[in-house]
């Protein structure tokens, strides 16, 4: 494994931590859809496209937008707006 | 096709109901409001938080706080060992003496191109030699929009009131406030933001031909059913949020989605069944392989393929549907 890898792999690690420490349900959100994408880039170093571009679309795309729309359902992200 | 008017079609299109009369049936009872004292509410509030919350500190639950505190520290770095002990038992990946290797992969990658005929070795293993996991999973997705549907649908006397602009709401004391109703999406639709009208204009066809190449080459490059499938979904999803829900349902309604899941599921169903059968008794199935790296080519895996990626696309805009408006 290169120096590459063992960056993504730490990256990983640091989101998976942060989105149970980090305050706000939409910035969990976020690092959750970063942690997706760098994933489907390890998919693509560890040589199984197919996954790398499941993992980009399912991950990445449709499972964030599913939990924008159910935070936007339960109305956790008016409180923020309030607080501005 | 002219129906016929017997019980079952009556029951079937739902004129009557065969339960009616002859099931007991309790109306439920409307609850009563009742007024309260807001300084009533106040101080019963505050009896709770102290008596609840703050109790802790007079002596008698201190020790419970304490061990589950300690235990529940105790039992998340218990189980990260536990795990991390596991993944160190594991064999390391790429090692040509892993469990792993057996006879199967070698039959798979040996003869998986001239028994499948697709160049791509992953889905001729999932839509040929595996192709009931595959059907599994269509399965699972719709089963779940049928829980979404359960759990989100609005009944249709809410949805043309929704329609109307009038409020779901019966009694006048439940209705929303403005900043409420506002970030409610069924009453205020589209937003018709021009910024992202325009970048959708640009990028939905790009994505959703993007999505279809996926599926139609699924057997020759990486992709498939499922991730074309997904891709074409993340696209009507975006299509949906610059233009809005009338501008869907000129082409995709309920109706839409009902048939288009049942014709693909039914047909994955019948045409692996088939070949199955013709293949577990080595009967002759008349599918033609074609020639390897042509696009009309690896017998079924070409419109399974297509079959999955419809079922996945319609899940994925049904769930979004579901989730915004409670209806397609």
């Amino acid at each position: 494994m290169s120096l590459f890898t063992y960056i993504l792999l730490g990256f990983l690690i640091v989101c998976a931590v942060s989105v149970t420490f980090s305050k706000k349900l939409l910035n969990s959100i976020l690092i959750f859809m970063s942690y997706s994408l760098v994933m489907s880039i390890v998919w693509m170093v560890l040589e199984s496209p197919d996954l790398a571009i499941t993992e980009a679309a399912v991950g990445a795309g449709v499972t964030s937008v599913l939990f924008f729309v159910t935070l936007k359902k339960i109305q956790a992200m008016v409180g923020d707006q309030h607080e501005k | 096709m002219k129906r016929k008017n017997n019980a079952f079609f009556r029951w079937f299109y739902g004129e009557t109901d065969t339960m009616l009369g002859k099931v007991e049936i309790r109306p439920q009872r409307e609850e009563a409001f009742k007024e309260e004292d807001p300084g009533e509410l106040l101080a019963d509030h505050q009896t709770l938080r102290e008596r609840i919350y703050e109790g802790k500190e007079d002596g008698k639950f201190w020790f419970f706080d304490r061990i589950y505190r300690v235990a529940a520290l105790f039992f998340c770095l218990a189980l990260i060992f536990i795990l991390l002990v596991n993944v160190s038992w594991l064999p390391p990946s790429g090692e040509a003496s892993n469990p792993a290797n057996n006879e199967v992969p070698v039959r798979y990658i040996e003869s998986g191109l001239q028994e499948t005929g697709a160049v791509n070795i992953v889905t001729g293993m999932i839509l040929d030699y595996r192709a009931f996991d595959t059907f599994g999973e269509s399965n699972v997705l719709f089963i779940a929009t049928v829980t979404v549907l359960i759990l989100m649908r609005l009944d249709p006397e809410k949805k043309a009131r929704v329609r109307k602009g009038i409020p779901v709401y019966k009694k006048p004391e439940d209705e929303l406030t403005v900043a409420q109703a506002q970030a409610n999406d069924r009453l205020y639709e589209p937003k018709n933001d021009v910024i992202l009208q325009r970048v959708a204009g640009f990028l939905v066809p790009v994505i959703v031909i993007f999505g279809v190449y996926v599926i139609l080459n699924g057997h020759l490059s990486p992709g498939g059913g499922f991730s074309g499938g997904a891709i074409i979904g993340a696209g009507l999803i975006l299509y949906l949020n610059a233009f809005g829900f009338e501008k869907t349902e000129r082409f995709f309604t309920e109706k839409t989605y009902k048939w288009v899941c049942f014709a693909a599921l039914t047909f994955y169903c019948l045409a692996k069944s088939y070949s199955f059968f013709t293949g577990a008794n080595h009967l002759e199935s008349g599918i033609p392989l074609g020639t390897p790296g042509a696009i009309l080519s690896s017998g079924l895996i070409l419109p399974l393929n297509i079959c999955v990626g419809l079922v996945v696309a319609c899940t994925m805009y049904a769930f979004y549907a579901l989730f915004r408006k409670g209806g397609f």
